[in-house]
């Protein structure tokens, strides 16, 4: 995983400086707040199948081991195989041990961020495979060599122009004149250079929304098409999940699903929903030859059971990102993690440990719109603050704001004092706004001052005059 | 029907003591004009909550201890801050394990507890005001008044009661201004970004007043709009609802 979430402060100097990606924010962030809001009036029981989703995902991760030893017997049953992945890299080798078996020359990919999360492409191109990622948003950060900065929207962060000139240098065949600056026309060109990569390819590699332990069916959900392509040309197909996507049944899958698209993206559903069980049976027309289901823990089973399991419940609809304002201020990459945003900021520290990406879980207001939000009812900012007081035990916050809560603390524990303290603040404050009633600089302030003022206090305390006020 | 005069407990909250006194008098004033008997402890400092939101929840439950202790016996506990408010009502009680002493001394803390514009409202059913405040004004939901503890309509509807206030909706009043308490200096830049969306929302209101009910998102906010040199005046709802016009607005000369 990229290490550059330790530099979330200097990655957001430079979002907050980049005209293209400030453009890009602006012209998509309002657009899944209103269609997610419509969607939700338009479905009176919203909220109560949010609830049940909730406590579908509840009680898969309570009894998981479980359900995941099901969930296996089916696909077996089905002819497929599953691969039990621990650590990223045993999922890598897993899937490259597949494609090197078949002496696979060229992967075609559905969109997945647990591929983001296991580096996989990057493997490939090393051992000689070429990934092709077939979701529009997906192959434009492919040939930008860039990493997703929404988990539904890869490229939210480009502008229509800027993947018009992508496509210009990378598609040498085009003509000129030809008109790109409509979107279905950029998804056109996609597809006809996509399309024979489908037929090409001897791997597909998908992700998965949903696996469901009473069958041992993969469900992705998409709106191109790309992941039936993908998962049904090549003569092997490669799930790869994580161990909290089970659902017991299709029923409970169904239930989820009404919640998702209308997260994500205001649709009642996406435009596909794709149930994969097993490679092609005898009769069937179509289908892969091999069916592999790649599973990985990478840390989540560590988090079962401690205050912060609810984030296991995440279906990665990328509500809380469009909803928040600080990643709408600064877009994706400068979470420098695979996920960003809220839930980013929840499942990176960890991915990768605290340690480094202690700045993270402070970069909030702890606003709560990502909770309001949030189709499973995550506690978002009560597992931020969670992650604020493991830095605080370990010391990890700057020491200037450590020592001036210390001794915020110390006074505010001794109202005698406090208020001796707090009548002179006070005075001198007030006396500094010379009658302005703000300040433009303040000692020790500058992280308020360098973009606003600072109101000046009244001058004397609240308590100091009710007292005067009752002698 | 008889009634005694229900005593209020004001928390005044440790930024309206420092930097605004005269909402704490607004807020005892409507209080007051609500039938409520205010008393003030003296033994009040800050609710915890930058102890709360930067981990260190040892402060924080040693200060939530000593609100507790100060505001026993109150009928209600009433603060003019949905931010300090939210603390009291929504987090107290986690501070502390379930089935000790001090958790059952907070969750009866929480349930006495109120912001103010919410309590005038839903415990004394005040439906409205009687002040006089000219202003073309648009409200600003603070995050924490609006998620944790519901307040939305109540502001509203007393602000229109108030001769000479016209209430004109600003877009996505209810984003976050960019304050966040520490978040504001940790992040100045975010901040800033967060900021200058809301005041663009301001301005296209076409008001001008600024009215929200948390001194911190107010000072923010002001902080910036006086930066630029902007003429909308800032104002917390205690201070209009009590027809308190002659007190400068925040960040503006005596």
């Amino acid at each position: 995983m990229d290490t550059s979430t330790a530099t979330f402060p200097q990655n957001v100097k430079r979002a907050l400086a980049d005209s293209q990606l400030q453009h890009a924010m602006t012209e998509t962030g309002p657009r899944f707040i209103s269609k997610r809001s419509k969607a939700r009036e338009a479905l009176p029981e919203f909220d109560a199948l949010r609830d049940q989703a909730r406590d579908i995902k509840d009680h898969v991760l309570a009894y998981l081991d479980l359900y995941l030893e099901r969930y296996e017997e089916k696909v077996v049953a089905a002819g497929g195989k599953v691969h039990w992945a621990a650590t990223a890299e045993e999922a890598r080798a897993a899937i490259l041990g597949i494609c090197q078996r078949v002496k696979a020359r060229t992967v075609t990919k559905g969109k997945s961020m647990i591929s983001e999360e296991i580096d996989l492409n990057h493997h490939f191109e090393a051992n000689g495979i070429t990934p092709v990622e077939t979701d529009l948003g997906e192959y434009l950060i492919q040939l930008r060599k860039e990493r997703p900065s929404h988990i539904i929207a890869p490229a939210v962060h480009l502008t229509r122009d800027q993947v018009e000139a992508d496509f210009r240098k990378a598609h040498t065949h085009l003509d000129p004149k030809r008109d790109l600056s409509e979107i279905p026309a950029l998804v056109e060109e996609a597809r006809q250079v996509l399309r024979q990569k489908y037929f090409d390819a001897d791997v597909g590699v998908t992700g998965a929304n949903f696996l469901v332990a009473e069958t041992g069916t993969s469900i992705i959900v998409t709106n191109e098409g790309n992941g039936d392509l993908t998962q049904i040309l090549p003569k092997v197909h490669v799930v790869i999940a994580s161990i909290e996507k089970i659902v017991p049944t299709l029923e409970d899958a169904s239930t989820i699903l009404r919640v998702l698209a209308r997260s994500a993206t205001g649709q009642d559903f996406s435009n596909y929903t794709t149930l994969s069980t097993g490679p092609k049976r005898p009769g069937d027309l179509d289908g892969p030859e091999e069916y592999h289901v790649v599973i990985l823990d990478n840390g989540r089973s560590d988090v079962l059971g401690t205050e912060f399991q609810d984030m296991l419940r995440c279906i990665r609809c990328g509500a809380c990102l469009n909803h928040c304002p600080v990643y709408q201020a600064v877009g994706g990459h400068a979470y420098g993690g695979v996920y960003p945003g809220p839930i980013g900021s929840v499942v990176t520290p960890a991915l990768v440990g605290i340690e480094k990406a202690k700045h993270l879980p402070n970069a909030s207001t702890f606003c709560g719109r990502c909770e309001e939000v949030c189709p499973m009812r995550i506690p978002l900012p009560r597992m931020l603050r969670a992650w604020r007081e493991k830095e605080f035990e370990k010391h990890l916050q700057p020491q200037a704001m450590r020592t001036g809560l210390g001794l915020w603390a110390f006074l505010a524990k001794r109202p005698k004092l406090y208020q001796m303290v707090t009548r002179l603040a006070a005075r001198v404050l007030h006396n500094r706004g010379h009658g302005t009633g703000r300040m433009s600089s303040l000692p020790l302030a500058s992280g308020w001052t360098q973009c606003r003022d600072f109101p000046a206090p009244q001058g004397k305390t609240f308590q100091q005059m009710w007292k005067e006020r009752r002698k | 029907m008889t009634q005694t005069s229900p005593r209020v407990g004001l928390f005044v909250t440790c930024l309206v003591d420092l930097i605004r006194p005269s909402i704490g008098f607004a807020a005892v004033k409507l209080l007051e004009d609500a039938g409520c008997i205010v008393e003030v402890p003296e033994v009040q400092t800050c609710c915890g909550q930058p102890a709360f939101n930067s981990g260190d929840r040892k402060t924080a439950a040693d200060l939530a201890r000593n609100v507790i202790a100060a505001f026993k016996g109150y009928d209600h506990v009433v603060a003019p801050s949905g931010s300090c408010g939210g603390m009291i009502v929504k987090h107290y009680p986690e501070l502390f394990a379930e089935g000790s002493v001090d958790h059952a001394a907070a969750v009866d803390l929480a349930a006495r507890s109120h912001e103010l514009v919410s309590f005038l409202t839903r415990v004394m059913k005040v439906t409205a005001v009687d002040a006089k405040f000219p202003a073309k004004a648009t409200y600003h939901d603070s995050c924490s008044g609006l998620r944790e503890l519901g307040i939305r309509n109540e502001p509203r509807q007393l602000l229109a009661s108030v001769e000479g206030v016209t209430l004109k909706e600003m877009t996505d009043a209810e984003v976050c201004c960019g304050f966040g308490g520490t978040f504001c200096v940790k992040y100045p830049g975010i901040s800033d970004k967060m900021l200058e969306k809301k005041l663009k929302h301001i301005a296209a209101s076409g008001a001008d007043t600024l009215i929200a009910g948390d001194l911190g998102c107010l000072m923010n906010m002001a902080g910036k709009l006086k930066r630029e040199g902007s003429h909308i005046r800032v104002r917390h709802v205690a201070e209009v609802l009590a027809g308190d016009s002659a007190t400068p607005p925040l960040a503006e000369a005596e």
